[in-house]
């Protein structure tokens, strides 16, 4: 009977795991659900600036900012956007490789790399591996603010135009869809012009006070869309990704379950077997 | 044409969109009044509140500073989500750095490709290991 007690308390334990996964995965869905719509509202702002960089960039051709300049690249600096927490497959293991890739290409051409982490998994993957990190933010929650992000931005922008780094490259999970996200690696700085934009409507701009003076000032916010977009989209991604692993999870723990049964009932049903010939044997005895 | 469209929209969303009379906002050379056919217009705006005068009422909205792009029937204020002062910026750079430069106290600056790759494949082999797991055991 002591092996019957052991399984009824296993089937027990897993039952109470399967109860969190599935509460998890409950949690994730509606958690995507909201960081998708951040993510679409998010994107109406990145675009409207473009545009105006489009119209600023064909007010003055001639006048270049440094951080649309194409520069030899001797450094690169790429920010790691991860997860705070963990459970959610392999979404950030698989963005580590992507950049551990990337970081292997730009070694093999003779380019130093350091990085700037976003996400709590991110740090302590480099505090493992190492790595020159530049600067880092971490606790964003599930509804990351610019402004938790502004620092970590800075640094790196400061570093571009002091000339410390000639590219910054954005790491992040792509949101394709609920089942699948994508590791994806964009160019952030130096901007590559995209020829399309502002061809649509050329006004004829007064700009105050002037359009470099504007220039910089939009660049730095478009730099900063692009990383909330970034963050968000991993965070959309963060939690897609943890609702699939938890699904995964409470469908194993249900095969564990019967299983367990299983034996469960074989047991008993030896048991009794086992008594009744007891007891016909004992009676035969007599 | 008595109207002008407004988009307000800041990097974490839109914050309004509608038919206006006229648009007030705090440029950065001093306030400025949009009625329907001002000349295109590209500014950058102080930190205040921009007013939208619909018909029937009139809208206040606080920025933090932003853009201002104004052609004939449409402005858009491209809105900063918080006030965003030089030295606020600056000292959270400095945070950034410094809390980078704390929770990696003792982490080597260089990194080990070749030891990463192995860890790295091996984790997802662990991965990939589940879920062929999951799939034969259906």
């Amino acid at each position: 009977m002591a092996g019957l007690k052991e399984i009824r308390t296993k089937i027990k334990s897993v039952k109470s795991t399967q109860k969190i996964t599935r509460a998890m995965e409950k949690v994730a869905t509606s958690k995507m659900r909201k960081a998708q719509n951040r993510m679409d509202a998010a994107r109406p702002y990145a675009e409207k600036l473009r545009r105006t960089i489009g119209h600023l960039a064909l007010a003055n051709t001639d006048y270049k900012h440094p951080f649309m300049v194409e520069r030899p690249v001797k450094k690169v600096a790429i920010l790691v956007v991860s997860t705070d927490r963990g459970l959610c497959g392999g979404l950030n293991i698989n963005l580590f490789r992507s950049v551990v890739r990337a970081t292997k290409e730009w070694k093999d051409k003779g380019a130093a790399v350091s990085y700037a982490v976003v996400g709590a998994k991110g740090i302590a993957f480099f505090k493992r591996v190492g790595g020159e990190v530049l600067a880092e933010t971490s606790k964003l929650g599930e509804t990351p603010h610019l402004a938790q992000l502004v620092g970590t931005i800075k640094v790196l922008l400061d570093a571009y135009q002091a000339g410390e780094v000639d590219r910054v490259i954005l790491a992040t999970n792509l949101f394709v869809n609920t089942m699948s996200q994508k590791p994806t690696l964009t160019q952030l700085l130096p901007l590559e012009a995209n020829k399309s934009d502002g061809l649509l409507d050329s006004w004829d701009y007064i700009y105050e006070p002037s359009a470099e003076g504007l220039m910089e000032y939009v660049l730095t916010r478009y730099v900063e869309s692009q990383v909330y977009q970034g963050v968000i989209e991993n965070c959309a991604s963060e939690q897609a990704s943890r609702m699939v692993a938890m699904k995964a999870a409470t469908d194993n723990a249900g095969k564990i379950i019967n299983s367990l049964q299983l034996a469960y009932n074989k047991a008993r049903q030896a048991a009794i077997t086992k008594e009744i010939s007891e007891i016909v044997g004992g009676a035969a005895a007599v | 044409m008595s109207n002008i469209h407004v988009d307000i929209v800041s990097a974490e969303g839109n914050i309004y969109s509608g038919e206006a009379t006229m648009v007030f906002a705090p440029a950065e050379m001093g306030e400025v009044g949009i009625a329907p056919r001002h000349a295109p217009l590209i500014t950058r705006i102080k930190p205040g509140t921009v007013r939208v005068k619909t018909a029937t009422e009139e809208l206040p909205f606080f920025v933090g500073g932003g853009i201002l792009e104004v052609q004939p029937h449409l402005v858009t204020v491209m809105a900063d989500t918080a006030l965003r002062a030089k030295d606020a910026d600056e000292a959270a750079a400095q945070a950034a750095k410094t809390s980078a430069e704390e929770r990696l106290a003792g982490a080597k600056t260089d990194i080990d490709i070749a030891r990463v790759q192995a860890e790295l494949v091996e984790a997802a082999a662990r991965l990939k290991f589940v879920q062929d797991l999951k799939k034969t055991s259906r």
